[in-house]
């Protein structure tokens, strides 16, 4: 499945309003944190998601508020298209109690229950079997739902990532498996870490139904998502979605990015996400500059609303270290 | 040794002990995830790449169960391989192969294959990367017979450490607290290998005997000051090794001061401090003073904020007041 076979239909101007409105909202809220890293405001590891909007703000498009997401490090993207408030996860990474993880997560591990976001977690390739068992509990409990599971292309050597697709497949398990390949895993480029850079068909090799599209494209992202997800909920097990993309920012705010140039960054940028979508709206007559503007200004609003909220945040007193480390079910 | 000193970092002397062993024994390989093109996650390999090229540093794919098991192949193979794991909250995914083929190998086979495998990892808290990221297990891989678990401290031991480490038939584990990287100190222009067995008494003193390791040690020399000024005499050894222990140097220590204050990063239940604090009491109880002390991590994964992680690790205030307290009631 790829941009070829399924060429994504032009949304309406609604719809591809609330696309760009999205992906720009992450991409000015991860500038904002930027600047808020060298302030010192935001403090530990911080990895942006800049260049890779599309892929969360599409394939989220498919999910419904029932399914569960399981990310990575680098999720703020994909928090925020899942529609975590923004106040609550900029307070989640100044470490205030009013954060989505009550402060105790930061920036690599923001979860929430009500939206059914399950992290945020640091350890690479963590995510997956954990995505493969709330697959699991909703198939033995006849839910409907999907489990999805954002990850990095660096991830798949892993062991765990095998391990999760073998099970997925054996039981035919509601997951979205999405690979956001940005072809690099830190410093090291894909080329030099994988035997076979084809994720399809890894996939393949378990017998899992997989696809590959543009990343850089929120519409194929959205039509590859909504037809994985129409496979899975009817029932023809998980599907792994190779999201071909690129992150635009360094690794973290600590690398000095010795392994890749700057014209091949440069390059990528003006293959950008919301480049491209302004750009075919623009050709369809969907879209004006004056929408951009206005959205933008309505964005940036938005951040600085979270900014606020993140700033009028309170400690959590040092009394409370040692909570939720058990349950208190005496609380509850 | 010429006496002549440079000013270098913690990061540096494990660059310049790396590069010596390189240089020395052709059979050495650094691999790792990171450790080429990036320049090493903590940046303490950073220019050998060009150095030494992709086949002696060689950068790994995302798959630590896989390439430390390849570290134990390599070094029963003949190799000298040092393997890195970015840090030690990664090295649980390889956890397998260190505690189940390189830890037992040797004795399986009743003595004929020995693993000269050396891991280097980052360990501990102290900047906010939460509970994935911050934690202390050198205490932990300290459990498993067959493993030597080493903890530089200091700019000699980051330096010199490496090379006895693969000089050494077995695996050995070798644990860098992630605070320590950019500190500054100096060192002998011609510093090379040390000893990897052994304490060492970092201070001496009469009354109270600090017993710690890795970035601790400076915390225990804070404390250590204070104390001093308030008309406390404290020891404080720098264990070194955490497998094997230096039982000698800790229990004669002790037996002079008659006190003792463990300061451990790990957590306190079941951690080091818990078998230090037993071998006190199985050799020197009747010359304690008082009941030995512990200053360890709380029992919390570590938080994100700032004020919360400073409460949750060990600091010089809590030391000092744990001796202090003693010293009243002692
Ligand atoms: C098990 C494990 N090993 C190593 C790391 C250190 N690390 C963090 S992110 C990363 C690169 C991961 O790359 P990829 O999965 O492609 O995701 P990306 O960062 O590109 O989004 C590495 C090596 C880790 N967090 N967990």
């Amino acid at each position: 499945m790829g941009t070829d076979l399924f060429p994504p239909p032009l949304p309406t101007r609604d719809h591809a309003l609330v696309l760009l409105r999205q992906m720009l909202l992450i991409r000015h809220f991860e500038e904002r944190c930027a600047e808020l890293y060298t302030q010192q405001k935001i403090r530990g590891f911080l990895h942006l998601y800049t260049g890779e909007e599309a892929v969360a703000v599409g394939v989220m498009q498919a999910l419904d508020p029932r399914d569960a997401v399981v990310s990575t490090y680098r999720e703020h993207g994909h928090a925020l298209a899942r529609g975590i408030a923004p106040g609550a996860i900029m307070a989640e990474m100044f470490g205030r109690r009013e954060g989505c993880s009550g402060g105790r997560g930061g920036s690599m591990h923001l979860f929430d229950a009500a939206t059914r976001f399950y992290g945020g977690g640091a350890i690479v390739g963590g995510g997956l079997p954990v995505a493969v068992g709330l697959a699991l509990a909703d198939r033995m409990q006849g839910r409907p739902q999907v489990s999805c599971c954002f990850f990095g292309e660096g991830a798949a050597a892993e062991g765990e990532f095998h391990e999760s697709m073998n099970l997925a497949q054996l039981w035919r398990l509601p997951v979205l498996f999405v690979c956001e390949n940005n072809l690099y895993a830190m410093g090291s480029a894909l080329s030099i870490t994988e035997s076979s850079a084809d994720f399809t068909r890894k996939a393949s090799g378990y017998g899992m139904a997989a696809g590959a599209v543009d990343g850089m494209d929120v519409l194929a992202v959205e039509n590859s998502a909504r037809a994985a997800v129409q496979a899975i909920r009817a029932g023809n097990g998980p599907f792994l979605l190779e999201a071909r993309t690129y992150r635009f920012r360094a690794h973290s705010m600590f690398d000095p990015e010795l392994y890749r140039s700057r014209e091949e960054v440069e390059h990528w940028r003006e293959h950008g996400p919301l480049i491209t979508l302004t750009r075919r709206l623009r050709e369809a007559g969907l879209f004006a500059e004056e929408d951009f503007q206005a959205l933008t200004r309505e964005v940036e609003a938005e951040v600085e609303q979270a900014v606020a909220f993140a700033e009028a945040g309170t400690w959590e007193p040092v009394e409370d270290l040692c909570r939720f480390v058990y349950s208190e079910v005496e609380r509850a | 040794m010429s006496g002549e000193l440079q000013v270098t970092t913690y990061r540096e002397a494990l660059r310049a002990g790396l590069r010596d062993a390189l240089l020395r024994d052709e059979r050495v390989f650094l691999m790792g995830e990171d450790v080429g093109h990036y320049g090493g996650c903590f940046a303490v390999s950073r220019g050998l790449l060009a150095e030494f090229g992709s086949e002696r540093i060689r950068d790994t794919p995302l798959a630590e169960s896989g390439f430390v098991g390849a570290g134990i192949g390599a070094a029963m193979g003949g190799m000298r391989p040092v393997v890195e794991v970015m840090t030690c909250n990664f090295s649980l995914l390889a956890l397998d192969q260190l505690v189940n083929n390189a830890a037992t190998w040797l004795h399986m086979s009743g003595g004929q294959f020995p693993c000269p495998l050396v891991v280097r990892m980052a360990t501990g808290g102290g900047k906010q990367l939460a509970a994935q990221h911050s934690h202390s297990f050198e205490g932990w891989f300290a459990h498993i017979p067959g493993l030597k678990i080493l903890t530089p401290a200091t700019l000699e031991d980051a330096r010199g450490m490496l090379w006895t480490a693969l000089q050494d038939p077995d695996p050995v584990l070798i644990f860098e607290n992630q605070t320590l990287y950019p500190m500054e100190g100096s060192l002998a222009v011609d510093a090379g290998a040390v000893a990897i067995s052994g304490a060492r008494i970092h201070r001496g003193g009469a009354d109270v005997t600090l017993i710690t390791y890795g970035a601790s040690l400076w915390k225990a020399l804070a404390a250590a000051s204070t104390l001093a000024e308030k008309g406390i005499d404290a020891e404080v050894i720098d264990l070194r090794s955490l497998r094997p222990l230096d039982d000698a140097t800790i229990l004669a220590s002790v037996a002079r001061t008659h006190r003792a204050v463990v300061v451990d990063e790990g957590w306190r239940s079941g951690g080091i401090s818990a078998e230090i604090g037993m071998r006190i009491m199985e050799s020197v109880f009747y010359q304690l003073d008082a009941p030995v002390a512990r200053v360890c991590t709380a029992e919390v994964p570590i938080p994100y904020p700032k004020h919360l992680e400073e409460a949750a690790l060990p600091q010089a205030v809590k030391i000092v007041e744990t001796v202090e307290r003693m010293m009243r009631h002692g």
